[in-house]
């Protein structure tokens, strides 16, 4: 029989709260291991316990971290949704599901499907730790896959005792209840599909993590001291783990904070301290999603006009309103470009990998302190909350760029000091610190117009030559953004341009269409460098790839870059499951 | 407070001059700070003061130019403040809002800020109507009282000090614009002790809100003021003022080392009892007087930067080496998510 090893898809249908996803994580972990190139995605839903959830697990050869549209075997073990789930799959395809909650009907089964009846409510009786037997059910199926499709049953093991660590009981009773789903299907099934797991090498020097720790992991390491945050799906578990780094590594001799961690009354109020705090002069953030960004942004202009270095990172969901909460989008872009009324724009970095959410949270409070100004990281729940396979985290001594500051010797050094004033002709000012011991060191700083001197004023002229200043701090910034990152030849024709999260399904739709005539800039940062606009003007067409109805990045490249319009086209998902290959291959190929 | 007196001149604590209307209590409230800033000897650059939007929040421009000031948004001052005083705990820490401010579109940060005991001075200058947008209702504006166009409020009033206390803040007081030597005797107990220090002033709007009917009015105040007990701040050198009788002197110890002492008057007033401060406020609303001085004062409540147990070198100043962890968490890390 033909064997299809390491290259196909699963899902596990369970219902939310029930202890699947410890079973889904061993599931995970065993074939990372195994040195099987996963990707593992959750779908869960706004809910605590009741709710539908799913787990799809992709493996294959690339290790690619994205999903397909299709999966190849079922685990179904949730009855509400178990009609709607083996519908949703093809002829051919194997399902699992826990036969005495669920009964498909013969017109149910497709021509070829595989069917592993899993009786786990007879088989729950044979648990002995009565109390965690609603969880450890959830062990069954993972016993069954170790059967089936060929787990390592050592790595198996060596995971459970690793996810539970010194609590043997809870070891003892997950190995139990593993072993009586590895009976059953060792003793009544038959293998009759061709799916196989096989132990490979594509995992040396990775880890598993998720985006929300390696971002708060950066902002440690970005000296961060100042954290105010207010609890939003899916930002909540970067803050908590900053707050669990900073408990771990930021404690003086005496055991007292190098940090404030501050779980604030609203988003309004943590980005008040955000900006109190980073106009003190601390390095501040505070993480969010898109509902959070709108309540924040008339501070968000308040700090963009009078100069406050702070970090927004957001993490985003899918709006509008409440929207879908537990689900992915890129839908803040534009929001985060403008936040806030007046004419206001700002800086944007987009984190496409692990590796990258921490070393650009470390560059964010570079950027907020050298330009002064709001600075936004802007992830998804994709690379927020998923655990994502990528190469391990390398430490490099920070060297924190804390802007122009001037201090006492500093301020001596001046004759004439105005907070406003335009000195390097670069856009930025030198600022001077609250509680500076010197004469002239104060300054009033305000939202209201403000002169070079920090003065109060209303005139026209002083108006204008501010905000035009303003510009020109951020033409500074474009020159010194991280720049894009292009894949292909120069001489190709057809441009595909995304960003964050969509790059995963981008580079495999690369891979598959091996089409020279094609070629991919993944952007970076907002705003836009100049290599932005060259690769563009490369380009006859130009196909921008992003998570939103709306084209948000195609619009905001048609207003900063303009004279392209024309190229210019989308390929938009916005359904809130993460991106695939499949998706943009098949629309690019429609449009092509 | 260990600088010396001598160290700093009077105009070391001035600012720009008022751009308020002529008269206005707000003025009052802005020299009674210069004064007491000056009479403790606080070095100014070390000062922040902070403010929202509105009549009141333009006051941190006539005090103190030598310390950095930050106008920020419309009720939103407690929380610039709180980011502020936790990345600086060295900075003593003056927030000056209004009644629209505090009472309508900042009210969660208000008793947020109370509730968190952030180390700072808040004062509220009160006048119970919006100034800046020429003479609406505020919500402590009293239910009844007659705005400048003849109609009467017909909410109750919200009370800010018993909000306050019931939030949480540490030190609770209210005065009046037009007795300065209450206001200077209560700011110098509110400068010095550490948590917030609530400072309700009913500072009578001389245009929108100054006429008969309006029970925030200067002539009302003046009538209807009936101070609690006649304070006098002693700094901890200092000895008790011989002026004083045995007997009839309380005095509170101050976190840092001062004393408060109350004068009283007319009943034995206890400002550490939550429960008295609270049925003196409602029977002060109830009877339309001004009951002014200490309402409510709890010294033993650790303050926010304690409560978040913050190192002593302010945030600001921590560098590279002070925070890097060194690459052997993340080598941990990396052998850790396998």
């Amino acid at each position: 029989m033909d064997k299809i090893v390491n290259d196909f898809s699963i899902r596990v249908a369970t219902v939310n709260g029930t202890g699947s996803q410890s079973s889904n994580n061993i599931l995970f972990k065993s074939l990372f291991r195994m040195g099987v190139g996963a990707c593992g995605k959750n779908m869960f839903p706004s809910n605590i316990q009741g709710l539908p959830t799913w787990f799809q697990i992709r493996v294959s050869p690339q290790g690619y971290q994205c999903l397909r549209e299709n999966d190849d075997i079922a685990i179904l073990m949730n009855a509400v949704t178990a009609h709607d789930d083996i519908a949703s799959m093809r002829p051919g395809t194997t399902i699992m599901y826990s036969s005495d909650t669920i009964k498909f009907r013969d017109d149910e089964i497709k021509p070829g499907m595989v069917m592993y009846p899993l009786p786990v409510e007879e088989l729950a009786k044979k648990i002995t730790n009565v109390k965690l037997k609603q969880l450890l059910k959830n062990l069954f199926y993972v016993g069954a896959v170790q059967v089936l499709y060929g787990l390592d049953e050592s790595i198996v093991e060596g995971v459970i005792r690793d996810t539970f660590k010194s609590k043997q009981a809870a070891i003892d009773a997950n190995l139990e209840a593993l072993k009586i789903g590895v009976d059953y299907a060792k003793e009544h099934f038959k293998k009759t599909d061709k799916f196989v797991f096989e132990k490979g090498n594509v995992n040396n020097g990775k880890i598993i993590m998720e985006g929300n720790a390696a971002a708060a992991l950066g902002s440690l390491y970005g000296g961060c001291t100042v954290l105010a945050w207010y609890p939003i799906t899916p930002s909540s578990s970067l803050a908590e783990s900053l707050i669990g780094y900073f408990e771990k590594y930021r404690k003086d001799k005496d055991g007292k904070g190098k940090y404030a961690a501050i779980q604030a009354e609203d988003e309004l109020s943590s980005a008040g301290m955000v900006i109190g705090a980073g106009w003190a002069g601390a390095r501040s953030m505070t993480t969010t999603s898109g509902p959070g960004i709108s309540l924040m942004s008339e501070f968000i202009g308040l700090a963009y006009y009078a100069e406050v270095p702070s970090v927004f990172m957001n993490v985003q969901r899918v709006g509008p309103s409440t929207g879908l909460p537990t689900r992915t989008q890129q839908c803040d872009t534009l929001l985060c470009a403008f936040a806030s009324h007046g004419d206001t724009k700002h800086i944007m970095l987009f984190p496409s990998t692990i590796n990258e959410c921490f070393e650009m949270a470390q560059e964010t409070f570079n950027l907020a302190e050298r330009f002064q100004t709001p600075v936004f990281f802007m992830t998804d729940l994709d690379l927020g909350m998923n655990n994502w396979v990528d190469k391990e985290l390398t430490y490099t001594k920070p060297k924190y760029d804390r802007g122009k500051v001037l201090d006492k010797e500093g301020l001596d050094k001046v004759k004439d000091w105005g907070r406003y004033l335009d000195v390097d002709k670069d856009g930025i000012c030198y600022r001077t610190l609250p509680g500076t011991d010197h004469p002239k060191g104060a300054y009033f700083t305000r939202g209201s117009g403000h002169d070079e001197y920090a003065r109060y004023t209303e005139s026209p002229l002083a108006y204008t030559r501010n905000m035009d200043r303003l510009n020109r701090k951020f033409d500074t910034a474009k020159k010194e953004m991280p720049k894009g990152i292009v894949r292909g030849e120069a001489g190709a024709k057809i441009g595909l341009i995304a960003y964050g999260t969509s790059d995963h399904p981008v580079q495999e739709t690369l891979d598959r269409m091996k089409n020279p005539n094609i070629k991919y800039m993944r952007l970076r940062a907002f705003p836009f460098g100049e290599d932005v606009e060259a690769f563009i003007k490369s380009c006859d067409k130009v196909f921008i790839v992003e998570q939103n109805r709306d084209g948000q990045m195609r619009q905001l490249l048609e207003t900063q870059i303009r004279g392209y319009q024309d190229k210019m086209d989308s390929i938009l998902y916005y359904g809130g499951f993460p991106l695939s290959a499949d998706f943009i291959e098949r629309t690019l190929k429609g449009k092509l | 407070m260990s600088e010396t007196k001598l160290a700093y001149q009077k105009s070391d604590y001035t600012g720009k001059p008022s751009t308020l209307c002529k008269g206005c209590g707000h003025d009052s409230i802005t020299n009674a700070i210069i004064e007491s800033y000056f009479q403790l000897g606080v070095n100014p650059s070390s000062v922040i003061k902070l403010s929202g939007i509105g009549c009141s929040s333009k006051t941190p421009t006539y005090f103190i130019d030598k310390g950095h000031g930050f106008n920020s948004v419309h009720g939103r001052m407690p929380s610039v403040a709180t980011g502020a005083n936790v990345a600086n705990l060295k900075l003593p820490t003056i927030g000056i809002s209004g009644d629209g401010d505090t009472g309508s579109i900042g009210l969660g940060q208000f008793l947020h800020c109370a509730r968190r005991n952030v180390d700072m001075v808040y004062i509220i200058e009160n006048n119970g109507t919006y100034g800046l947008t020429k003479g609406q209702f505020s919500a402590t504006a009293d239910l009844g009282s007659k705005a400048k166009r003849g109609a009467a409020n017909p909410y109750p009033t919200l009370d800010a000090c018993a909000l306050a206390i019931d939030s949480g803040a540490t030190f609770v007081a209210r005065s009046f614009s037009g007795d300065r030597k209450q206001m200077i005797a209560l700011m110098k107990a509110a400068f010095s002790h550490k948590g917030i220090a609530v400072l309700d002033i009913i500072s009578p709007c001389v245009t929108f809100n100054n006429h008969e009917g309006s029970t925030k009015s200067y002539l009302f105040a003046k009538e209807n003021d009936v101070p609690l007990h006649e304070l006098n701040y002693v700094p901890e050198a200092e000895t008790i003022e011989v002026e004083m009788k045995e007997g009839e002197v309380r005095s509170i110890e101050l976190h840092d080392g001062s004393h408060l002492t109350l004068k009283k008057l007319d009943k034995d007033y206890n400002p550490g009892d939550k429960g008295e401060a609270l049925k003196l406020i409602n029977e002060s609303i109830a009877s339309k007087t001004l009951a002014t001085g200490l309402l409510y004062y709890q010294p033993d409540f650790p303050d926010h930067n304690t409560i978040l147990n913050i190192c002593s070198t302010p945030l600001v100043y921590l560098n590279e080496a002070e925070l890097d962890p060194g690459p052997d968490p993340i080598a941990k890390l990396n052998a850790s998510m396998k």
